[in-house]
């Protein structure tokens, strides 16, 4: 999704000396000459690809677009049967299933990170690696499969006590109240967390890993904790490959499919409690795009498709701002 | 970056994998021997069961793909398959505009399931307007006098309703939803008939699996499933009121009560919907799939295809009811004879 953001220091540096070299060196053999220009054409490739797919889902979704207007994004109406659509509640779910998932998969993977790269004993680093990086390899219908028949009844009698612990908070109880049905918006959320944590945890622990010891060293010299090593030195070095990491997760979360459709609930309403039913742009694609019969179906649900693009390459445009400016403001600190 | 490396492997795998099976729907499509059809996900396991019985007898194969009714519409009008199959049927207008001929293949139902501690298989009394009423969230509560007033004798709880419905376009979502259409007004009005609806209430789960993982997980809920997955699950059905007012259990003498009562050779491309049809031993919510047909398709193609048909009305009754599909009566069956005969000339 984002490898460009999963650079650290340096590896900028290292690639930057390749480049020299391999611009020096140009001129004088052809396999260097054609391995050049054959990278740079796979490299544009994926470009192409990615407006090429921009290009046909806009002409697909043209229609709905076009009969329904801006009221497409901003109405919740989804009805088949007399051809009127609305994405609204399919984008809320879209963007609030992949917060939920956000707010649990971050610190957890910045946990298991810094355990693996700072805490934990030499011998238990491989073991644990392995098994994050396999919980990235099972498919997402597995999870799809596992959160309905194994995860969501046992979630559901936990229902009961989020309903009288966290429903009665004022302000936030809202968020916490509905029948103890296990399956919903936080069932949703929980599960994709589980599935963006190993590639978040895997990216964190790999820069982790290759933050110069002597930062570190010296820190620990003056005295600092573990935490403060964590948070004033490691974190600041390996921000840049940090976030990617992160969008690399958001990324797999807001496309993610299949498990969602399985736990969601697949209903077409907005609703307070993180514990009702919702759908998300994905799931509802998934469902509904074999029996869509007339032409506008179709059509709105390829708008759907367009919309969850430009959702995804705006939260990525939005991630290199915050980047930028983030070091901007270091630069300035550094003046 | 062993991360990146890995997604774009992925990502090359499915784009190598969708080429090859593009490529092979196309292959398999042009080639002479082998018919092929899509569609339905209702009649998939029908047109299999024949086509592995129609080959073994034969030597005749055909290919069926089971990627829904507007996937197996949207295939034959672009004429790449040989059949398309669909649960909804189409107007004859629509039939008329494209060059397309439609004919039933098999009949099935559907049948409301629950889940109710204390209230066994078979012991839930239900109707048409109850039903559309509990879909459409009016009735919130299983001990609501409406319920009750069907139950002399059951001891109903106190308990929320919970409404499950399939999230995926589906025959099975279009047959009940016409169901409900024809029995309760606010229902027509409100909601229709589609293969994917704006649903009122409830959740959504995906496939028949789905809607019964659902309802044997939630206490309190309610669903619409196939009959074929009644029996083979084991779960907790309804009886309903039929239109003549009988009381009937689910069954495939039912689902061929209802095409019995009903003149297929009188309506135009068979466009008629085998809803609450009238007949004393009839079920109310009994379905049908169509396949459809092109005019404009290769002759020999067209009589390949009609010929498994006939072979299938003819030969494969009993594996029809094997798996749960009642065959259609004998009257039926001549009629869409003549049909091809005057459509076709085959």
């Amino acid at each position: 999704m984002n490898g460009s953001e999963v650079v650290t220091g340096a590896q900028v540096e290292l690639s930057a000396a390749s480049e020299q070299k391999s611009a020096g060196k140009s001129s004088g053999f052809p396999a260097d000459f054609l391995f050049r220009k054959f990278t740079g054409f796979v490299a544009f490739i994926v470009a192409a690809t990615l407006v090429a797919i921009m290009i046909s889902l806009i002409i697909e979704g043209w229609s709905a677009l076009h009969t329904f207007g801006w009221k497409f994004l901003i109405t919740s109406t989804w009805d088949p049967v007399s051809n009127v659509y609305g994405a609204l509640v399919f984008i809320v779910g879209t963007l609030l299933s992949s917060l939920i998932a956000m707010v649990i998969a971050v610190p957890v993977s910045f946990g298991i990170a810094l355990f693996i790269s700072e805490l934990s004993p030499r011998w238990l680093r491989g073991p644990i690696s392995a098994v994050i990086e396999l919980l990235a390899a099972i498919p997402s219908i597995i999870y799809g499969m596992w959160g309905l028949l194994v995860f969501a009844p046992w979630f559901g009698n936990i229902e009961p006590w989020i309903n009288d612990h966290l429903g009665v908070i004022p302000g936030i109880g809202m968020l916490f109240q509905g029948p103890p049905m296990g399956i919903g918006m936080l069932t949703a959320g929980i599960v994709l967390a589980i599935m963006v944590i190993p590639f978040i945890a895997s990216v964190m622990r790999d820069v982790f890993m290759i933050t110069p010891a002597a930062l570190k060293e010296s820190a620990y010299a003056l005295g600092a904790t573990t935490w403060e090593v964590a948070r004033h030195v490691i974190l600041p070095f390996t921000r840049r490959a940090v976030t990617g990491g992160i969008f690399l997760g958001l990324g797999r979360a807001l496309g993610e499919t299949m498990a969602v459709t399985f736990i969601i609930g697949n209903a077409n309403n907005l609703s307070a409690s993180l514990l009702m039913p919702g759908a998300s742009i994905a799931s509802v694609i998934a469902n509904e795009f074999t029996e869509a019969t007339t032409p506008l179906y179709k059509s709105s649900l390829l708008a759907l498709g367009l919309i969850l693009f430009v959702i995804t390459v705006v939260v990525l445009a939005l991630a290199k701002l915050l980047l930028l400016r983030l070091d901007a403001s270091l630069e300035g600190k550094k003046a | 970056m062993k991360l990146n490396r890995r997604s774009f492997a992925k990502a090359a795998i499915a784009v190598a994998v969708s080429g090859a099976v593009g490529a092979g729907v196309m292959a398999t499509a042009f080639a002479g021997e082998t018919l092929t059809g899509a569609g339905s996900t209702w009649v998939y396991p029908l047109v299999v069961k024949w086509s592995v019985a129609y080959d073994k007898e034969t030597g005749n194969k055909v290919n069926y793909q089971g990627i829904g009714s507007g996937g197996g519409i949207a295939q034959i009008k672009a004429g790449t398959v040989a059949f398309g199959a669909s649960d909804m049927p189409l107007k004859p207008e629509e039939l008329q505009k494209d060059g397309l001929i439609q004919f039933p293949t098999a009949i099935a139902g559907e049948d409301l399931v629950y889940n109710l501690p204390g209230i066994k298989p078979g012991e839930l009394i239900l109707s048409g307007p109850v039903v559309a009423d509990i879909y459409l969230g009016k009735i919130k509560k299983w001990n609501d006098p409406a319920i009750v007033k069907l139950n002399p004798g059951v001891k109903l709880p106190d308990m929320a309703v919970t409404v499950v419905h399939r999230s995926d376009g589906s025959g099975t979502t279009f047959t009940f939803a016409d169901y409900l259409s024809k029995v309760s007004p606010e229902w027509k009005e409100k909601i229709g008939a589609n293969t994917s609806l704006n649903w009122p209430a409830g959740v959504g789960g995906k496939g028949n699996e789905g809607v019964a993982a659902y309802v044997q997980r939630i206490p309190g809920s309610i669903g619409y499933v196939e009959y074929a997955y009644i029996l083979e699950n084991k779960l907790a059905y309804a009886r309903m009121y039929n239109r003549d007012g009988k009381l009937v259990s689910p069954s495939l003498k039912g689902f061929q009560a209802a095409a019995a009562h009903i003149d297929f050779t009188k309506a135009k491309d068979f466009y008629v919907i085998l809803t609450d049809q009238q007949g004393p031993d009839t079920w109310p919510i009994s379905g049908c799939t169509w396949q459809i047909l092109r005019k404009a398709s290769p002759k020999a193609t067209n009589e390949a295809v009609t010929k498994f048909f006939s072979w299938g009305f003819e030969k494969g009754q009993s594996m029809a009811e094997s798996i749960a599909f009642g065959p259609l009566p004998p009257s039926t069956v001549d009629a869409i004879k003549a049909y091809w005969k005057q459509n076709l000339g085959i």
